[in-house]
């Protein structure tokens, strides 16, 4: 698993490449918090696209991210969803939350 | 029917061994030439039961954690993951969506995940010696 952060004024993004499970959910959650609580961005993106595995730790680690951009009063976005994430996000109820969904790579901020 | 070939591992549950886990499973069913789609519902529900024996089964210890794999001529693959950990007190309760012990960064989606990307799920359970999880899925529309 790799990832590469990249900040703006007020949107952190995360891009995320290969294998998101339990084992490297921690180490990137410590960072991406460190980072949003360092920064209180308007909007922090999690790229999924250059994934090739994720399992239920990926829901985990969205479902911890949201929490946190509720408490820091910001939004969640995540780009490059595929169709699996996208079922299992389903069987967490997260696709009822206000978490914003775009395309891999898309630039159209706030998403939809 | 009896299996064409079959093949077991063990290793501790540190959580490292999760991509080894479902990669040594993989590369073992990949003789049975799956869809791409089906090996990622095997590699997926490997990690779901890996990663359960690692946070719940060992949760404060280091324990050894058992995967066994049959393969049947007709494309049937069953999957045994075995540890001798603390075992499951409720299974009912940890078998509903969303139900966590495993706290806040924990989505609650392990059995639900292993049930839907599978053809039969079987969990047994034995508190305080162990728990066994079957796995079963047909590879191939054979």
């Amino acid at each position: 698993m790799k990832y590469m952060l990249e900040t703006t004024r007020d949107e952190i993004r995360v891009f995320l490449s290969g294998e998101l499970d339990h084992h490297a959910s921690r180490p990137l959650r410590e960072q991406v918090d460190k980072a949003v609580e360092r920064g209180k961005p308007r909007l922090l993106r999690l790229d999924f696209a250059d994934l090739t595995f994720m399992d239920s730790s990926g829901i985990g680690l969205i479902m911890g991210r949201y929490r946190l951009m509720k408490i820091t009063g910001g939004k969640l976005l995540l780009t490059g969803v595929t169709d699996r994430i996208f079922q299992m996000m389903r069987m967490a109820g997260l696709e009822k939350l206000d978490i914003g969904l775009s395309p891999p790579g898309g630039d159209s901020g706030t998403g939809c | 029917m009896k299996h064409q070939n079959e093949m077991k591992l063990s290793f501790p549950s540190q959580s490292a061994n999760e991509g080894f886990a479902r990669a040594a499973v993989a590369a073992f069913v990949s003789q049975l030439n799956p869809p791409v789609d089906e090996l990622v519902d095997i590699r997926t529900a490997v990690s779901e039961a890996v990663t359960n024996c690692i946070l719940h089964a060992y949760p404060d210890t280091c324990g050894m954690i058992t995967l066994t794999v049959w393969l049947y001529p007709n494309g049937k693959t069953i999957i045994k993951v075995t540890d001798r950990g603390r075992g499951i007190d409720n299974l009912d309760k940890a078998l509903e969506p969303l139900f966590t012990t495993g706290g806040e960064e924990r989505s609650g989606l392990g059995f639900s995940v292993m049930q839907s990307f599978s053809d039969k799920l079987r969990v047994k359970s034995n508190p305080g010696k162990g728990t066994i999880v079957l796995i079963e899925k047909m590879i191939g529309n054979r």
